[in-house]
């Protein structure tokens, strides 16, 4: 009997025939590979496309009350009751009451299907977000690497969107990000290596993983190069959602709507919905690249859910962990949000400037000073506070009970293989 | 289902080919050449690779194809460039085509891939992946792999052997690679950049 928390994938669970403490009045057979396979694809993506909404939901309610409130006013007050927290919901029947039409001088057929490669692009990032420990659609050992990949694609469709408009304004829109993009894909890159290389993984379930106890393990306070890495990655994550004060590709006051002008009703708003739902996935993807991910930070308390033998008190655990990633995120996102409504935009040459000669050469140099500092003093957090990451895997990987990927890698296959993992977290430099 | 999802990638890769080479107009085709390219990466995946298949997006999808919509957007005189090939050329590439599909169809019936399966089998049993002592997603599936071959390890070469002599590593021809193309790249900035020269104060 696997306890739910140990089991990586449903898939997984599917295939060795379901067999869990939840369903034991309720005799399921195994389903044959393809039946799982399909089930919890769809699953997955039912779960995920619920899930995909609500950033959308929430952020545009919340960029219009912060926004009103930065600007000393009151923002929606009265739909749904108190404080407009309908807000988003009148939006959206009314964009999708709008007439959908496309101008004469388009090229039809890729202005419409460029709203499609965004919000599909922007979607399928999700797959590999873990919201708790395991609860992860795709939990692959490239998982930073292709979310990373198919958030470059979000950048295409609105190239292709800018580009088919027929409209000068757009054409700007499209061009600016375009060059933005080609730009900060750079420093995104090198940051988001940088906790790779203290975890010695690229399973975003992992390099949560790590992270466990005090609120000192997590990798922004590892050491002092972590600790500017994070608000680089957090800069760069702006640049590359558009945010202001990175927004050229929209520029409300000098390119009318930018890569979106042309756009009306349905394809419009998944334009936005796309938007918002990466300016979740960013957020999401640094608390749990530096800020401790799902974990609460006060070890007692996940200890506690983690040692508990019961499975129920697990699965709790879990949904705390979700809880709090969903906090610790939608604090992210507001800040974005604050930053918006506070900062001037950048010229679009400010912006280049800011990342290749500015951004660029600070994460190459704390890209550098990470690796000196793991070679130098591994195993020491920030300051020499607490012995480092170390004993507290081994701690971890004693007292928890490992899952099957996990279990898979530790045992030792023979001497080869043995040296070999030995040599990697030498050059992981922190295990 | 597998059959199911491979008939699908393999044609989208095809027809989005087929449509690189039938269109007309340069934007559309990059929009093609990445539903090529996106469904060539899904085939990666079915296989397993999923490092090359993320590479093939990350590289191809999101890097080659933006540049090249972007030297496009720079260098478009009209709105929509197209492109129309003489039917000289057309002769050509079909020519050209013709023969390297020849090649590939030849060289593939020339393996005897049933022999070969059955030759793997007869030395480890099952097929090479499933051997005993290699897991496959413990190793990680690709990743795991590919950075210990980096360093000169190989999980389906060395596995289970104590060799005097281990396989080579790739690391240090991989460095070599990318100290070339960083030279190739910032020769080309200095020499598209050398041409304008003009003192602008920099105000930034």
């Amino acid at each position: 009997m696997m306890p739910l928390l140990a089991t990586e994938t449903i898939s997984e669970l599917l295939r060795e025939g379901i067999d869990l403490p939840v369903f034991d009045f309720w005799d399921i057979p195994p389903i044959g590979e393809t039946g799982a396979l399909i089930l919890a694809a769809i699953v997955h993506v039912a779960l995920l496309a619920g899930f995909f909404g609500l950033p959308a939901f929430a952020g545009i309610w919340a960029e219009r009350k912060v926004s009103a409130r930065i600007q000393d006013r009151l923002g929606p007050t009265r739909t749904g009751g108190r404080f407009g927290w309908l807000q988003s919901l009148a939006d959206g029947i009314k964009l999708l009451q709008k007439e959908d039409l496309w101008p004469n001088a388009a090229d039809s057929m890729l202005f419409r299907v460029a709203p499609y490669v965004v919000v599909v692009s922007s979607f399928a990032a999700f797959l590999f977000l873990p919201f708790s420990d395991g609860w992860v659609a795709l939990s692959l050992d490239v998982g930073l690497f292709l979310a990373l990949a198919i958030l470059s694609l979000e950048v295409l469709g609105i190239i292709l969107a800018g580009y088919s408009s027929g409209s000068k304004w757009s054409l700007f829109g499209g061009m600016r990000e375009a060059a933005q993009m080609v730009s900060y894909e750079v420093p995104l890159g090198i940051t988001a290596v940088i906790p790779v290389l203290i975890a010695g993984s690229m399973n975003l379930n992992e390099i949560g993983r790590m992270q466990s106890g005090w609120f000192w393990n997590w990798f922004i306070f590892h050491d002092p190069f972590t600790f500017l890495a994070f608000f680089v990655f957090f800069t760069v994550t702006l640049a590359s959602n558009k945010r202001a004060p990175f927004d050229l590709a929209e520029a409300e006051s000098e390119l009318v709507g930018g890569f979106h002008t042309e756009y009306s009703g349905f394809r419009w708003s998944v334009f936005f919905l796309a938007e918002y739902a990466s300016m979740y996935f960013v957020s999401a993807l640094g608390v749990i690249l530096f800020l401790g991910g799902w974990w609460t930070g006060i070890a007692p308390i996940d200890n506690f859910f983690r040692a508990s033998g019961d499975w129920r008190v697990n699965y709790l655990g879990n949904v705390l962990g979700f809880a709090v990633l969903l906090i610790k995120s939608s604090k992210l996102v507001f800040l974005q949000i604050w930053i918006r409504w506070t900062l001037p935009r950048l010229r679009i040459d400010q912006v280049m400037v800011t990342c290749l000669k500015y951004l660029v050469p600070i994460s190459c140099f704390l890209f550098l000073g990470a690796t000196t500092w793991s070679l130098l003093a591994p195993g020491r957090v920030a300051m020499g506070m607490k012995p480092g990451l170390g004993a507290r895997a081994i701690e971890a990987a004693v007292e928890t009970p490992a899952t099957e990927s996990e279990a898979a890698i530790v045992r030792p296959v023979d001497d080869a293989h043995v040296a070999m993992s030995d040599d990697s977290s030498m050059i992981g430099g922190a295990k | 289902m597998e059959l199911l999802l491979f008939t699908v990638f393999a044609a989208a890769a095809c027809g989005g080919a087929i449509a690189v080479v039938l269109s007309q107009n340069v934007v559309r085709m990059a929009f093609y050449l990445v539903i090529s390219l996106g469904s060539t990466a899904g085939l990666f995946f079915m296989l397993n690779a999923d490092f090359v298949g993320a590479t093939q997006l990350l590289i191809y999808v999101g890097g080659t194809v933006v540049l090249l919509i972007f030297g496009v957007m720079l260098t478009a005189s009209g709105p929509f460039l197209t492109i129309k090939s003489s039917p000289g050329d057309m002769v050509q590439a079909i020519l050209v085509g013709a023969l390297f599909l020849g090649m590939v169809v030849v060289t593939v019936l020339q393996v005897d891939w049933d022999g070969n399966a059955a030759k793997l089998e007869s030395r480890y049993g099952v097929s090479s992946l499933e051997r005993p002592g290699y897991n496959q997603r413990g190793e990680g599936h690709t990743t795991r792999s590919i950075g210990a071959a980096l360093l000169g390890a190989r999980f389906d070469k060395d596995l289970g052997k104590n060799r005097e002599q281990p396989s080579t590593g790739y690391l240090l021809p991989f460095e070599i690679v990318s100290v070339h193309l960083l030279v190739v790249l910032i020769g080309a900035a200095y020499l598209a950049r050398a041409k304008r020269r003009v003192n602008v104060p920099s105000e930034f």
